[in-house]
């Protein structure tokens, strides 16, 4: 019994003395944080991921905290909700930035664009466009090799096997821009998610003339300007033999998509046009 | 005409492969299994066999089932550590111990780790060193050459060199009368293998052959060999100089025990080894070092596992500060 | 013992199978595409445009820099059109391409074949003219020679090394350069060795040519200050770091040029060339390129005019085989795998090299199984086994630590590794952005 005595005593002081000192020394070598620091952090969702350009939520959340200004911060990830709980944290007030969304700008599948050579290289599509132009007749088109699939820390990505070309999976998407830096092409972009998520691009990055770039892919803009000409909202800009849509002029009017020869812009979420109905020609009476 | 190929350059190759090695390794110790099997027969004969058979199987079962990768039975890595595995037990063990010692060597010896490639330590070392300790006798009944040839569990068994040595320094005798010990081999005996021990590490001479096979193929560089055999010379014959009735010479301490299956095989592991020249001198200086002070002050007869073992912690750290002669570091002023 | 480099270094199988074939003058090709960028450095600027006319040897693009090079017209005729066409570089890029009439030269060439072994330009007027003529390293690199020539302030230039070594395989180029053009190289090497103000040369002959070692031996008694060193054959004995090692046992610095070690090299071909510029008032518009490989009909050594489409010249060696697996620029170990035979030959095609099918994959790629052959076999005593990973995983800051930067691009890492480790496509990425963080630091 006094062993078990003695042994509780003592350790129980023991314990006492540490605690009394971490506390004393806790105290005096503290740093002096911000403790909204703390707050505005736990409303971050957590991700790490980068998107906002700060290295890691903390730093994001430091950044908050000490600028003046936070018109410019947007956590893409956490998106409107995250920023004005966060701003409210610190009495301030942020305008909801559209919802943006990853857009893989390229339609050369295995079908549509043939393979002429056959790649036998590191699997890395950084590597292998500095060996050359692809395995196509197109040089700005889609390696297929997943550099952008590996960036994806969210799932948003997955490469399909039949096209050869990487699938986004938007409703995973948080646009922090990963995939954009991975890809050695510029193939990806971040633009906007749209109203009922619809949009519509030129699923092309092609900037050879027009014949060259129809014979390496059938689904390339040949630059024929004809979608320019057709938008009423000035929304469309053809340089370097490539169109390209402003997505924040763009009306989503869809008058482009169907002038298009080559089909090379795409529209995303929209319902299926309706089926013409044949009026039947009536015979004349005579 | 078919599609041409674009890769980046180089576009030859040496026909060098992972296989080659391997299969290279195993032929290098074909001297070695046939003295095993010319002195302890049938014994060697079922541990080799067992051994292999269960490493194989090991690995093949570990990729299917839990790893769910791709097979790697093919590359001759899991046969090598089996065989291996085998050449460093004695040939009278329960075929049950050897399994275990297998799956130990390549469950957590190897592919806990991540497969070939990723493992600190050498697995077929784990293994033997796990069996060690877990089973201590059956580990240390080491059965008498040319007498238990045809007898497996049922051999009989003999001291061997290192441990005949050990306990009569302890009881006060001098090395030179336990050279002429009656059941002491002599030095021309345990060159060629006619002495006790594990199955692989008796013959000296064949295993000799096996290392200027390996140096001949370039599976292997000379530095590690040359700086684990060197050390343990250097060492012991300055202890033997110093007290020649204390401590034995340098002959009987490297055709005893493990050493020259311990320099040539177990410790030019590729994974578990150091990657530049200078790195593996140190990496053997000391390994030799080591083995001498757990043979000579140690409690155990014999110190060759336990030394590669640590020395391959150390590896690591010996890569990350010894790196290899850089071009451009030494300035000779020639004459033009 | 023979003399070669000390660190690392791998011996590949030499296939010379071209070894011996005379030099063939090709007949002159029906259209030119020329390329504005064929050497290191600066891309030069087009002064023509479509409809002029051209002589042969006559200035059509110049040079924009101080490390950038002149460019000639290779033929006569008239210019198509300035356009981006596909080139070796596997992208397209601007080229003068110019519709062939007649063979006109331009009549400042001396088109004579007398050797004219007495040099009267200054080394002033030397280093001038090799720029002017648009001379570029022709083993390959396609650095520009004046600015090799150029020795810094500062430093001195104590020896002229050639560069005889022919160390790729299958190519043997410079093997029949030396055999049939003997004395224009040697007078060559006087030529550079003036404009160094250098009174000795070396050049570097490897083994596997006897008889140009011996041809060269004694055609070097009529010469003064030059002579001849016989090397063990070992890959890659023909960078100049190596040949610099080999030759007079002296190592570069990490990061310095030869000059640091009072050395300059040259290669044979580029040698004949000044030869060619200063005694002849030739520009550079053409040059030896082998075409060769296990099923090519007829291999051969072609004197071909820059522009001249591949195609051409796998045609007069035979026609693509059938069971063609690569086409490739150059060597072997550092040559680069094309993507079409419609570009154009350039001044740095030393060779086609067309591989079968059987061999044209690589081997399927294993774990890293830590057996330190990249290590062994590095000229310049890296660790390509941890380059590899560090540029996989982007750790630049230890990527520079570890010296990336050091690595001459040889192969002999990928070339060793039994695993089939792409050690050298990741070394280079990690070059390309280790490069750029550098260069951005002195911004």
């Amino acid at each position: 019994m006094n062993v078990v005595l003695i042994t509780i005593i003592s350790l129980g002081v023991l314990g006492a003395l540490a605690a009394i000192i971490l506390y004393f020394v806790a105290q005096k070598f503290k740093v002096f944080e911000d403790p909204r620091i703390d707050q505005v952090e736990e409303a971050l969702p957590a991700a790490n991921c980068g998107g906002c350009g700060f290295p890691g939520c903390r730093a994001f959340a430091e950044a908050m905290v000490k600028s003046d200004d936070i018109s410019d911060l947007n956590c893409p990830v956490g998106g409107a909700e995250t920023m004005s709980a966060a701003a409210a944290i610190l009495g301030k007030e942020v305008s909801a930035a559209d919802p943006m969304v990853a857009v893989v700008r390229c339609n050369g599948t295995c079908e549509n664009r043939p393979r002429i050579t056959e790649y036998d290289g590191a699997t890395s599509c950084t590597i292998a466009s500095s060996l050359y132009g692809g395995d196509t007749g197109c040089s700005n088109g889609c390696l297929g090799l997943g550099e952008c699939v590996d960036a994806c820390d969210f799932n948003a990505m997955y490469m399909d096997e039949e096209t050869g070309l990487p699938v986004i999976i938007e409703d995973n998407c948080v646009s922090c821009g990963a995939c954009v830096d991975a890809c050695p092409k510029n193939i990806i972009e971040l633009r906007k998610k749209g109203p009922k998520s619809r949009r519509i691009f030129v699923s092309c990055v092609n900037t050879d003339k027009g014949a060259p770039a129809k014979k390496a892919c059938s689904a390339a803009c040949i630059a024929c300007k004809k979608c320019q000409k057709i938008c009423p909202f000035d929304a469309i800009t053809v340089e370097n033999n490539l169109a390209y849509i402003d997505y924040n002029k763009c009306k989503l009017c869809r008058k482009c998509v169907a002038e298009c020869p080559t089909n090379a812009i795409h529209m995303v979420n929209f319902p299926p046009p309706k089926p013409k109905v044949e009026k039947k020609v009536e015979e004349s009476a005579e | 005409m078919n599609r041409l190929t674009v890769s980046p350059s180089p576009h030859v190759h040496s026909g060098d492969s992972v296989k080659k090695n391997m299969y290279g390794v195993i032929i290098a110790l074909v001297p070695a299994l046939a003295a095993s099997l010319y002195y302890f027969g049938l014994g060697a004969a079922i541990v080799t066999i067992t051994a292999v058979l269960s490493c194989v199987f090991f690995e093949w079962a570990i990729q299917k089932f839990l790893l769910q990768n791709e097979s790697t039975i093919m590359d001759g890595s899991a046969a090598l550590t089996g065989l291996l595995l085998a050449f460093n037990m004695p040939t009278n063990l329960p075929i049950w111990i050897i399994i275990i010692g297998s799956l130990v060597a390549i469950g957590i010896g190897k592919m806990s780790f991540g497969g070939l490639g990723n493992n600190p330590f050498n697995p077929a070392l784990v293994g033997r060193v796990f069996l060690l300790i877990s089973f201590p006798v059956q580990m240390t009944l080491w059965p008498k050459p040319i007498e238990s040839q045809a007898h497996y569990l049922d051999a009989e068994t003999g001291a061997t060199p290192l441990s005949i040595m050990k306990e009569g320094l302890a009881n006060g005798e001098t090395v030179s009368s336990l050279m002429n010990h009656a059941e002491m081999p002599s030095i021309s005996e345990m060159f060629f293998g006619l002495s006790g021990g594990s199955a692989g590490e008796i013959a000296a001479a064949a295993l000799l052959i096996g290392l200027l096979f390996m140096l001949i193929r370039k599976i292997i560089t000379w530095h590690i060999p040359v700086a684990v055999i060197g050390s343990i010379a250097v060492f012991t014959g300055i202890l033997h100089l110093a007290s020649p009735e204390t401590y034995a010479g340098p002959l009987f301490h490297l055709l005893t025990g493990g050493v020259m299956l311990g320099a040539i095989f177990m410790a030019t592991d590729y994974v578990s080894s150091p990657m530049a020249n200078k790195g593996m001198i140190i990496y053997g200086i000391g390994i030799g070092v080591i083995t001498v002070v757990i043979r000579v002050f140690g409690a155990y007869p014999e110190g060759v596992s336990f030394a590669i073992l640590i020395m391959n912690g150390f590896v690591p750290l010996i890569d990350k500060y010894v790196k290899p002669k850089r071009f451009g570091e030494v300035v000779k002023p020639a004459k033009a | 013992m023979l003399k070669t480099f000390s660190l690392g270094g791998v011996h590949p199988a030499e296939n010379k199978f071209s070894a011996g074939q005379k030099i063939e003058v090709l007949p002159v090709p029906e259209q030119v595409s020329v390329p504005i960028a064929q050497h290191i450095g600066a891309p030069s600027e087009p002064i023509v445009k479509k409809g002029d006319e051209v002589k042969v040897g006559q200035l059509i693009a110049k040079s924009t820099g101080f490390v950038s090079a002149n460019i000639h017209s290779p033929v006569s005729g008239k210019v198509f059109k300035v356009d981006n066409i596909l080139d070796a570089s596997g992208y397209k890029r601007q080229a003068i391409i110019i519709k062939t009439e007649g063979d006109e030269w331009d009549e400042s060439i001396d088109r004579s074949e007398e050797l004219v072994k007495e040099i009267t330009a200054t080394p002033e007027e030397i280093i001038k003219k090799v720029g002017e003529a648009g001379i570029v390293g022709l083993g390959g690199a396609t650095f520009p020679a004046h600015v090799k020539l150029s020795v810094p302030p500062g430093k001195t230039c104590e020896v002229l090394i050639l560069n005889g070594v022919e160390c790729e395989p299958y190519l043997t180029a410079d093997h029949q350069l030396m055999m049939e053009k003997g004395d224009e190289i040697m007078v060559g090497t006087q030529i550079l060795m003036k404009a160094l103000k250098v009174d000795k040369a070396i050049i570097g002959i490897e083994n596997n040519k006897p008889d140009a070692i011996k041809h060269m031996t004694d055609l070097a008694l009529k010469y003064e200050g030059i002579s001849i060193q016989a090397l063990k054959v070992q890959y890659p004995q023909g960078g100049e770091k190596q040949l610099i090692n080999a030759c007079i046992s002296r190592q570069i610095p990490s990061g310095k040029l030869p000059i640091e070690v009072g050395a300059v090299v040259q290669n044979v071909g580029t040698t004949l060339a000044v030869y060619e510029a200063v005694q002849k008032n030739k520009p550079l518009f053409e040059r030896i390129v082998t075409v060769t490989g296990k099923s090519v009909a007829k291999p051969s050594n072609f004197m071909a005019r820059v522009g001249t489409p591949l195609n051409q010249l796998i045609e007069a060696a035979g026609g693509l085989p059938q069971d063609t697996g690569k086409v490739i620029g150059g060597g072997p170990m550092m040559g680069k795998a094309l993507s079409s035979t419609d570009v154009p030959i350039t001044k740095g095609s030393s060779g086609i090299l067309i591989m079968p099918q059987e061999i044209a994959k690589r081997g399927k790629m294993e774990a890293c199984i830590r057996c330190s052959k990249c290590v062994s076999v590095c000229p310049m005593g890296l660790s390509p086994y941890l380059l590899m990973t560090v540029s996989d995983k982007a750790i630049w800051d230890r990527a520079e630590e570890e010296k990336i930067m050091d690595c001459i691009e040889c192969g002999s890492c990928s070339f060793t590794c039994p695993a089939n480790r792409p050690l050298l496509d990741y070394i280079r990425l990690g070059k390309g952005n280790v490069g750029r963080i550098m260069r951005s630091r002195t911004k």
